[in-house]
């Protein structure tokens, strides 16, 4: 499992990449294994604004429909309309194909996120549970 | 005992013991004492098959069925022709019999004929998508209502007061314990009154909702309705005679966002208000915001062409409370019976029947014109028209009926300002002799 | 019968028609659709002969598996025989050609029909009022829903907004509650399978207005607490509402009235026998005790000595949620078959349907993980995680195999807290013998799952199309033949 060190985690699976003030949020490679092959990114509007935690938009493959939160707080200002045409971009590199750019409104919340290490834990409990 | 029972009394025995116990009551001790009971108390029957054919058969016959009467009676159920292939279709075990195509190896037969429906309900409507029905029409119109306020994120509707007085009050009931808001815009000389609804279409309105040929038989100016709603963000739907649509420009031509509808018309006989099916067609930028069922084409491993219920993440059972609608079972045989209506008819009948009913209303109302009817909106009708009668419809009515007809629909309840009013349907299958007698026994002498 | 279908708009050639309709016989209209509002392009439906039209349906119907051809133990679906006795009296001219609008005495077989239905269905479930106007159960699960809301406001408790369903529950529950504009509360399934009674007072407060159930449950296990429940709800100032999905396991044998409910929807097309048509339609009447009668769609049948009428003066109702009646030609279906079992025969129907359930899972229970090891009511499920984990067999390969023997598969990966769920519901109209023959089936399946994986993962090989691609259907949907064209 692809987990590149430089990012941030969610326990929901999203990411996380800072430049300046701007965020990159995407989903983990455990999420897109776990969804299968993904049909339909409902992406977020722009200009939205969403708090940590709130649904950002929703994903869809044949038999799951999923909601994405986001990691953290600010205003939508980019979406990547790639995925409007192919979800499955996901599917290839869910890190290459961010979801959506979010102008943060407080940076630091960052901090409250997991690092890679602490991710790989959380993903490895978790395929425990399932069994 | 029941023929549809074939365990016999060895039969029960034989797994009683592979389970290891004595009596069929032993299966049932996990529920409480005090709720069990030794029967259902009170119910007639049993009856043999030919008791019970004997009985309803009396029942039925306690009914005056369409083909013992001539029927002028329309405002939403018509009497239209259907021809014998739609219940030699639909009467075969293998479409009525099928549960909904969840395994399509084995379902392709509804599959594809789902999908033929879909094609042609489009091309009829001109929209871009259809779901596999709706359960009528106007519930169609009140999941209409919804998916436009799902799309603008706005929370208030305008309903045309052209709209069937039952359809506006199913949207009324929807919309009740959702925090939408209908509003009700006024009609002039038989159509949506213009002013009433700039006066109120603004910008948290999320769909003006119309019928077109509206209740009152007047077709609607779709275009321009289509223009102040999309001026306002709001979207239109119209809810649409799909037979008219055969002469008249489609709603999805003219700027309509979704089109509804009820499908009777198309082979599906009267039946007392139902089952029949709803129709619901949008465009292509809702797509993934319709409610119900939908079949697309696909492939399977081997390359061959195939059919499946797809973009079902929509739906109740994948998206539970989130979900677009909690529509589960449709009106599958119905729009079947649709399918092969539209197919036996096809491009030049569907035609044929709509030319007849347009040429036969207008023969009917000339004749009624003729013995002091007046004509009530002055503007374009397709197969059902709205006069006032020289007396009140009730003793008119029954008048008629006395004579074998079913008189038109009496609008005194819903439209009390119209004096007298009366809403005559005409279709293909009603007779010059018919229209002429009608004409005759409505109005006696000619003035 | 390998050759691929033809679409209809493939076998259509201009000039061909399969229908035959009269000569006009009263002069062309002289009064013209005015221009802007006619047609400029014919709608393109498809031409073709009666022959070809009556040989692509009858092709198309042979591609698809139904109660006429065989075993469909789909669990929740009650896919029972449709005796053909119903299917005839349903079309005689006196039901199928009614107009709704006709006046009540040109109607009256019709309407004490509707009402002999109404008093026979309340009797069954043990509630005092009846409407038959949904069309379907979802649409009965939302009205009931509307009818509780409006009960609630009308005891001037406006702040209970939300509903209680079980994590086990059908899809429709979440969905209809939504539909009448609740906010779901999910209550937990504990060890026995049943609701989890301390997770569910936990939630309760005052701004609950009930639960929705399926009793017995989507697992078929009868919910053994039903009357603690129903006490922590009323006590609580709420109400019970009865998914009747799974009342043939009930008829006869416990009405659920007795039980607490105040509110019950029906599948006539489930328990009482009507044909689900390849998805519908159906009926979804619901019935209610007398508090909440008031509040019932409207028009309610009424009888006056010995006659019957449309009552519509009623100020509490919520008003409509179809046009007319409901779907008339199902209850005429139910009626006749509710007649000919009769009081007796209905209680046998719970009594094999049961039966036959625990008879089948006693036959295969062996090769399955069963999740709850109880008796089971009409239905039962099992999980394939045995399968999947040793073999790299998945429940949906397995089921996909049932095909070449011949069977349609039962419900799968539902309900969502079994993984891997096989969901069988055996109904009362199958012999011991297809009984014998699915379960034997099903335990050779087993058997090659472990001895042949790939054979199981490759099924179905016996019908017209395998597998299908489903990713690319939803991906870029093809939904009518014009997209495909474009």
């Amino acid at each position: 499992m692809n987990i590149p060190e430089e990012l941030r985690y969610t326990k929901t699976h999203e990411w996380l990449r800072i430049e300046g003030n701007k965020g990159y949020v995407g989903i983990t490679d455990f999420a897109q294994h776990h969804l299968g092959d993904l049909v339909f990114v409902e992406l977020p509007e722009t200009d939205a604004e969403v708090a940590a935690g709130d649904v950002l938009c929703s994903i869809e493959s044949v038999k799951t429909a999923s909601d994405i939160y986001s990691p953290v707080s600010g205003k939508v200002v980019e979406v990547n309309e790639d995925l409007e045409d192919d979800a499955g971009l996901l599917n290839e590199d869910p890190y290459a194909n961010w979801i959506a750019v979010l102008e943060l409104s407080d940076p630091s919340e960052a901090d409250n996120l997991m690092d890679a290490a602490a991710y790989r834990e959380h993903c490895e409990k978790e395929e425990e549970a399932m069994g | 005992m029941s023929s549809y029972l074939p365990n016999t009394e060895a039969d029960r025995r034989k797994m009683l013991e592979a389970l290891g116990v004595s009596s069929v009551e032993d299966l049932f001790e996990d529920i409480p004492k005090e709720v069990r009971q030794k029967g259902v108390g009170g119910l007639p029957g049993p009856l043999s098959e030919d008791e019970l054919v004997r009985h309803l058969t009396a029942l039925s016959e306690r009914n005056c069925h369409l083909g013992q009467c001539v029927c002028f009676l329309g405002a939403g159920i018509y009497d239209h022709f259907v021809p014998s292939v739609v219940d030699a279709v639909v009467s075969r075990g293998e479409f009525y019999t099928a549960y909904t195509p969840y395994q399509p190896e084995i379902s392709q037969g509804t599959l594809t004929a789902a999908f033929e429906y879909q094609s042609m309900i489009c091309e009829l409507t001109g929209m871009y998508v259809t779901n596999a029905s709706m359960y009528d029409g106007a519930s169609a119109l009140a999941e209409a209502a919804f998916m436009a306020c799902g799309v603008t994120k706005r929370d208030k509707v305008l309903a045309a007061k052209t709209v069937h007085p039952e359809y506006r009050e199913v949207i009324r009931t929807y919309t009740r314990f959702r925090d939408v808001t209908v509003e009700e815009v006024g009609y002039k000389d038989g159509v949506l009154d213009l002013e009433d609804l700039a006066s109120k279409l603004d910008d948290s309105v999320a769909a003006v909702l119309v019928q077109s040929p509206n209740f009152l038989g007047v077709i609607e100016d779709v275009k321009t309705l289509a223009e102040m709603a999309h001026d306002k963000g709001a979207m239109l739907v119209v809810s649409a005679d799909p037979i008219s649509l055969a002469l008249l420009e489609p709603p999805g031509k003219l700027g309509a966002d979704i089109v509804t509808g009820e499908g009777q018309a198309l082979g599906n006989p009267a039946s007392f208000g139902g089952p029949h099916f709803g129709f619901l067609a949008a465009t292509k930028k809702l797509l993934r915001k319709m409610p119900g069922r939908i079949v697309g084409q696909t492939t399977d491993l081997e390359g061959r062409r195939g059919f499946v219920l797809t973009l079902q993440a929509r739906e109740q059972h994948i998206r539970r409370e989130k979900a677009t609608s909690n529509i589960c079972t449709n009106q599958a045989l119905c729009a079947l019976m649709g399918a092969v209506y539209m197919a036996s008819m096809g491009k030049e009948g569907l035609k044929d029947v709509a030319k007849l009913c347009y040429d036969k209303a207008h023969y009917t109302m000339e004749r009624l014109l003729e013995r002091g009817f007046e004509r009530a909106f002055g503007g374009p009708f397709f197969k059902e028209f709205t006069l006032r009668a020289p007396e009140p419809v009730e003793t008119l009515n029954a008048r008629l009926l006395r004579e074998g007809f079913l008189g038109g629909y009496d609008l005194s309840r819903d439209y009390p300002e119209i004096e007298n009013g009366w809403l005559v349907a005409v279709t293909e299958r009603r007779t010059r002799r018919e229209i002429d007698r009608f004409a005759e026994m409505a109005g006696g002498e000619k003035k | 019968m390998k050759k691929p279908v033809k679409l209809l708009n493939e076998l259509s050639k201009p000039g061909r028609r399969a229908c035959s309709l009269p000569a006009s016989d009263v002069p062309e209209a002289s009064e013209k659709i005015p221009e802007k509002f006619a047609r400029k392009e014919d709608a393109a439906l498809p031409e073709v002969s009666e022959v070809d039209l009556i040989r692509h349906f009858t092709r198309l119907s042979q591609l698809n598996y139904a109660v006429d051809v065989g075993f469909y133990p789909l669990g929740s679906c009650t896919m029972k025989y449709n005796p053909k006795v119903n299917e005839r009296l349903s079309r005689l001219p006196g039901f199928l050609n009614l107009h709704p609008y006709q006046h009540k005495d040109l109607a009256q077989g019709a309407l004490e029909l509707m009402y002999g239905l109404k008093e026979m269905l309340c009797e069954i479930t043990g509630m005092d009022e009846l409407t038959l106007q949904p069309a379907a159960g979802a649409h009965g699960e939302m009205t009931g829903l509307m009818v509780i809301k409006a009960a609630l406001e009308h005891r001037g408790e406006k702040k209970r907004t939300k509903i209680i369903v079980p994590d086990s529950a059908h899809g429709t529950n979440p969905a209809s509650a939504t539909m009448a504009g609740f906010e779901v509360l999910v209550v937990t399934s504990d060890e026995r399978g049943n609701v989890d009674v301390e997770n569910l007072k936990s939630l309760m407060s005052d701004e609950v207005a009930g639960i929705m159930l399926t009793n017995p449950n989507t697992l078929g296990l009868f919910e053994e607490r039903i009357l603690e429940i129903a006490k922590i709800i009323h006590d609580a100032g709420g109400l019970l509402y009865y998914d009747g999905a799974n009342l043939n396991a009930n008829l006869g044998i416990a009405r659920p009235g007795d039980m607490g409910f105040d509110v019950v929807h029906l599948n006539l097309h489930k328990t009482f026998s009507t044909p689900h048509g390849g998805g519908g339609p159906g009926s979804g009447p619901i019935g209610v005790k007398e508090e909440l009668a008031p509040f019932l769609p409207k028009p309610v049948i009424v009888k006056e000595g010995n006659s019957y009428r449309f009552d519509y003066d009623r100020p509490l109702s919520i008003g409509k949620v179809r046009s007319f009646y409901g779907n008339f030609n199902v209850m005429v279906r139910a009626y006749a078959y509710i007649m000919t079992m009769g009081s007796e025969g209905l209680r046998r129907v719970a009594e094999d349907a049961v039966l036959n359930a625990n008879y089948l899972l006693e036959r295969v229970r062996e090769n399955f993980v069963l999740p709850f090891d109880r008796r089971c009511k009409h239905e039962f499920v099992i999980s394939g995680s045995r399968q999947k984990k040793e073999n790299g067999v998945t429940t949906l390969d397995m089921v996909k195999r049932l095909i070449d023997y011949g069977f349609h598969p039962p419900t799968v990966y539902f309900p969502l807290v079994v993984p891997e769920a096989m969901m069988v519901e055996p109904n009362e109209t199958e012999s011991i013998e297809e009984l014998d023959a699915f379960s034997e089936a099903l335990n050779a399946i087993a058997e090659e799952a472990r001895k042949d994986p790939e054979l199981v993962k490759n099924s179905p090989k016996t019908t017209p199309v395998t597998r299908l691609d489903e990713v690319t259907a939803a991906k870029r949907p093809v939904v009518t033949w014009i997209t495909e064209e474009e």
